[in-house]
């Protein structure tokens, strides 16, 4: 009788465990597993080498204060918390900012092309919410690069045999299968609810098939596409986490999602104009005569109101994206300001290119960030100030995970609690769980936070595996064909949805459901929206149950539409539980923000509390129970560092607008 | 004088079987690209003639150019549908044609198969060797005169532009294209890369290697992200005839 953890079953078939997505989160979980000897199977919506990661554009933090200004991981672990408004963890954000320096070193040696010094150091620059050169880059396209390099490690391992427990080699099997273009359908959850693998369906054929995984990890991204356009790729509709979320999984701080403050509009989708721009010196402004149609270009500069340098002297274009994000929301849309007479406002380079030496300096740091402009939005970048506007970028809140303290106060390494969902045995990290950047993330931590993510997951899994008394392996093969068969059924039901009673577009719907969440769920929140946007959302439920599957004839091939209905149904239960986190707290904290509830906007109302500590220092955790989400919360770990004022300098007060002086003074951060 | 509407003609078909023409008539918006194309079209699939049909497939990701999903031909020249912008393509209301690449085997509509792609990096080890993941302290140092040479070589998407553009690269060969060459001399260029740079070497002059290379320049015309693929052939030819006439002197 083979031991429980060994390699090989009885009959010969690999114990292995189960990644789902193939962005940095999950690949550094499968290149973790794999050096702990537990082979893997990898499923991905897309090749690997495709997936969201690749848009990071900025860079990755990490304190090795090369510039000598005496930044430290215990600073960029405070600026972590700080910058989400202390709403996160402190433990695991701790144990991440300290493993930053050596997880940047760890990708040198990957071999990413970094940019850097004279001496052939790293080099770093500045992003938002610090005054350090924290973030080492890899041109303007630096999650590509660190994507590319884990994508090439797990390539490796594609081409490395299994051995048994006596090191003998296993005939035809590899320590990594990749499963590329699968799509989760379900978990399969045992008796006592421990996810012992997952149902998944090959979209070249719309063929399914249950694996068996001893530990299960899901590394599926965000939820973007629940706000239709948005900087996220078009593969985010968070599908995967909702289908956890259905099946049990607590789903935490979904009502904070992060508006970058600088992307390019677009029909289709909302490109990112990096963070980075800023940190080389890019600076944000509006011409000061609201009626100016004059193009960027031609305004002098006493004709420019720099209103983030004005209002923030101290951290100037570089305050947190929430606070950048309301400002130019609040300039642009409140105040009237405009670019060209659009809903925009300037991000502008064209100073730091007055030379050619100035030019070039900018083309090496920035030519991948500012090339998008350039060919979507179709104008040269170096001489024209760019136009942009705030888009949803991030989600802060995903599936909750554990984590164990140590006795130093950070997150203890190795545990089989670190980065476990509420279903035992199954994994979440990255962009799909929630741990690491409380109510607002800071630039350049997510690319950290998914690497950082992966490497605790990792381990976590193979001691989870360790511990269980009975592999997946082992199990009786009907609990399987159970879950197999009830996928199988409710995918034949969604792709036979023709005739009649089937008259909703499912894509109409998507982009309906987009606007409002877009609309009404974003930069400002207000109660009696949002309760529209709930009673809404059970009507576009309804509609959901009615939408046709555009291909119904179309069996054993690709079938995208019919696909999608499963992707629509997960995006309308994710919209739910934000809108529901976001109508239920009462305050404002990082991204979530109620003008109403904004004490400079109404210093004489008491129940204009601004951030509140004493009721709403809590994780909002949602369970999908019957037809949608209930909310309950729990406290956060605020063991290492004593809550602050979440202050970034600001001066003044913005100025007045005829017709808006109840919103003059904007900002929930008390002036200096 | 541009219309009110874009037209598309879009070459349609199974695994396997034969191709269809469809052409759909879809509103123009400001900024449109070939992908926002596409996305009306699903929400509303009727052809040119009134003719209900259904919705087109095609792969995306990221719609920025960056992960090379979108990859079709366009107007008869192979690019990302992303960064197709309606506005180029069709100044004056002229019909966008839209067909798979031809050179992988289609699956469905737009949407083709190019593991053999991602297979040839398996083949020629495209990795840099590592001891682990745990730390070992910082990489090599290197100038910044190397790493303006490998950064725009790290940039290939693996998007398939270079391949679909070359005359030598079909399935009646085994050539595994520029992009792979051009990935090797990244490898090969990186200070502890350097290291495994024969195996990657060796790789690169067996079958389906270098030698396939008909020298057409096709490649760098199409590649998106401007990547010197011919230069980087003609250094890895260098370097595979250095390593055939000395090699057996260094393998001792």
């Amino acid at each position: 009788m083979a031991a429980k953890s060994s390699i090989l079953t009885q009959s010969k078939q690999v114990r292995r465990a189960i990644v789902v997505g193939g962005g940095l989160g999950g690949l550094m979980t499968v290149i973790k597993l794999c050096e702990a000897g537990i082979p893997v199977d990898l499923l991905s919506l897309v090749p690997v080498k495709r997936s969201h990661s690749v848009c990071a554009q900025g860079g990755i933090n990490a304190s090795v204060n090369v510039k000598g200004e005496g930044d430290s991981p215990y600073t960029h672990f405070y600026e972590t918390v700080k910058g989400g408004d202390f709403l996160a963890n402190q433990p695991p954000c701790k144990g991440m900012a300290d493993a930053a320096p050596g997880i940047v070193f760890m990708l040198d040696r990957m071999g990413v092309p970094f940019n850097r010094t004279p001496e052939g150091n790293l080099d770093f620059r500045r992003f938002g919410g610090t005054l350090f050169h924290r973030t080492a880059f890899a041109g303007a396209t630096t999650g590509q690069q660190l994507l590319y390099a884990l994508d090439e490690q797990v390539r490796r391992y594609e081409t490395l045999d299994v051995e048994d427990d006596r090191g003998v080699t296993v005939p035809g099997e590899k320590m990594v299968r990749k499963f590329e273009f699968w799509d989760l359908a379900g978990l399969v959850l045992d008796d006592s609810g421990v996810c012992r693998g997952v149902v998944a369906q090959d979209l070249k054929n719309g063929a399914m098939r249950a694996f068996r995984g001893d530990a299960v990890c899901l590394a599926t991204g965000g939820p973007g596409l629940v706000f239709g356009r948005s900087t996220n790729s078009v593969i985010n509709t968070g599908s995967a986490a909702a289908i956890a979320y259905k099946q049990g999984a607590i789903y935490a701080n979904g009502e904070f999602i992060q508006v970058h403050p600088t992307a390019i509009p677009a029909a289709d989708k909302l490109r990112l104009i990096s963070e980075s721009v800023r940190g080389e010196g890019g600076r944000v402004w509006v011409p000061k005569d609201r009626k100016d149609r004059r193009h960027g270009k031609d305004i002098p500069e006493a004709e420019r109101y720099y209103f983030l340098e004005e209002r923030y002297p101290k951290y100037r274009n570089l305050v947190p994206r929430d606070i950048a994000s309301r400002e130019i929301f609040r300039t642009v849309i409140h105040e009237g300001y405009s670019a060209e007479g659009e809903q925009a406002a300037y991000l502008d380079v064209t100073h730091l290119c007055k030379t050619a030496s100035g030019k070039s300096a900018v083309r090496k740091k920035l030519e991948g960030v500012l090339e998008i402009y350039e060919k979507f939005a179709g104008a040269d970048p170096y001489e024209n100030p760019m136009k942009i506007f705030p888009a949803v970028h991030y989600s802060m809140g995903g599936l909750w995970v554990d984590f164990e303290k140590g006795a130093d106060g950070s997150l203890k390494p190795g545990s089989a609690r670190n980065q476990a969902t509420s279903i035992p045995g199954l994994y979440a990290t990255g962009e799909s769980d929630y741990q690491f950047h409380g109510a607002n993330r800071l630039g350049a931590n997510s690319l950290l936070s998914c690497i950082y993510g992966g490497m605790v997951t990792g381990p976590a899994m193979a001691a989870w595996r360790e511990a269980q008394a009975q592999s997946a392996f082992d199990l009786s093969s009907t609990l399987f064909d159970s879950e197999l068969e009830r996928r199988v059924d409710e995918y034949a039901a969604l792709g036979s949805r023709s005739g009649a009673d089937y008259s909703v577009n499912p894509y109409q719907l998507h982009e309906k459901l987009g606007e409002m969440m877009l609309q009404k769920v974003t930069v400002e929140r207000h109660d009696a929206e949002l309760d529209g946007v709930l009673a809404s959302l059970q009507d576009m439920k309804a509609q959901w149950r009615k939408a046709a599957a555009l291909d119904p004839t179309a069996k054993g091939t690709i079938n995208q539409p019919t696909v999608f209905l499963r992707h629509l149904d997960g995006m309308l239960a994710l919209a739910e539980v934000i809108a529901r986190g976001a109508r239920d707290r009462e305050e404002c904290r990082g991204a979530h923000y109620k003008p109403a509830l904004d004490p400079e906007l109404h210093p004489d109302d008491p129940k204009a509390v601004g951030r509140d500590d004493a009721r709403w220092l809590k994780t909002t955790l949602a369970t999908f129970e019957g037809e949608g989400p209930r909310l309950r919360y729990e406290a956060v770990d605020v063991s290492l560092e004593p809550l602050a004022k979440r202050d970034y300098g600001k001066v003044g007060a913005a100025r007045p607008t005829p017709g808006e002086a109840g919103r003059a003074g904007a900002g929930e951060y008390a002036k200096e | 004088m541009a219309t009110d509407t874009v037209t598309l003609k879009i070459k349609r078909g199974e695994s396997g079987g034969a191709s269809r023409w469809e052409e759909f008539k879809v509103p123009r918006k400001p900024m449109m690209n070939v992908i926002s194309c596409l996305m009306e079209i699903q929400k509303r699939p009727v052809t040119v003639d009134g003719r209900g049909t259904t919705p087109v497939n095609w792969e995306s990701s990221c719609l920025e150019e960056v992960c090379g999903a979108c990859t079709m031909v366009i107007n008869g020249r192979v690019r990302q549908a992303c960064s197709a912008l309606v506005k180029d393509l069709s100044p004056k209301g002229e019909p966008i044609t839209l067909e798979p690449m031809t050179k992988f085997p289609r699956e469905r509509d737009l949407v083709v198969n190019r593991q053999r792609m991602f297979d040839a990096l398996r083949a020629t080890r495209a990795w840099i060797e590592i001891d682990g993941s745990h730390q070992l302290g910082p990489g090599p140092k290197v100038s910044q005169d190397d790493q303006e040479v490998m950064y725009p070589l790290s940039r290939c998407m693996t998007c398939g532009c270079c391949v679909e553009a070359c005359p030598n690269y079909n399935d009646r060969s085994d050539f595994m294209g520029p992009q792979v060459i051009s990935l090797t001399r990244l490898y090969n260029m990186h200070p502890s890369g350097r290291m495994q740079a024969g195996g990657r070497l060796d790789a690169l002059m067996g079958a389906g290697g270098i030698s396939d290379c008909g020298k057409a320049q096709n490649c760098v015309q199409v590649c998106p992200k401007g990547i010197p693929l011919t230069e980087s052939i003609s250094v890895m030819g260098r370097e595979t005839i250095k390593r055939a006439l000395f090699g057996w002197l260094l393998k001792g």
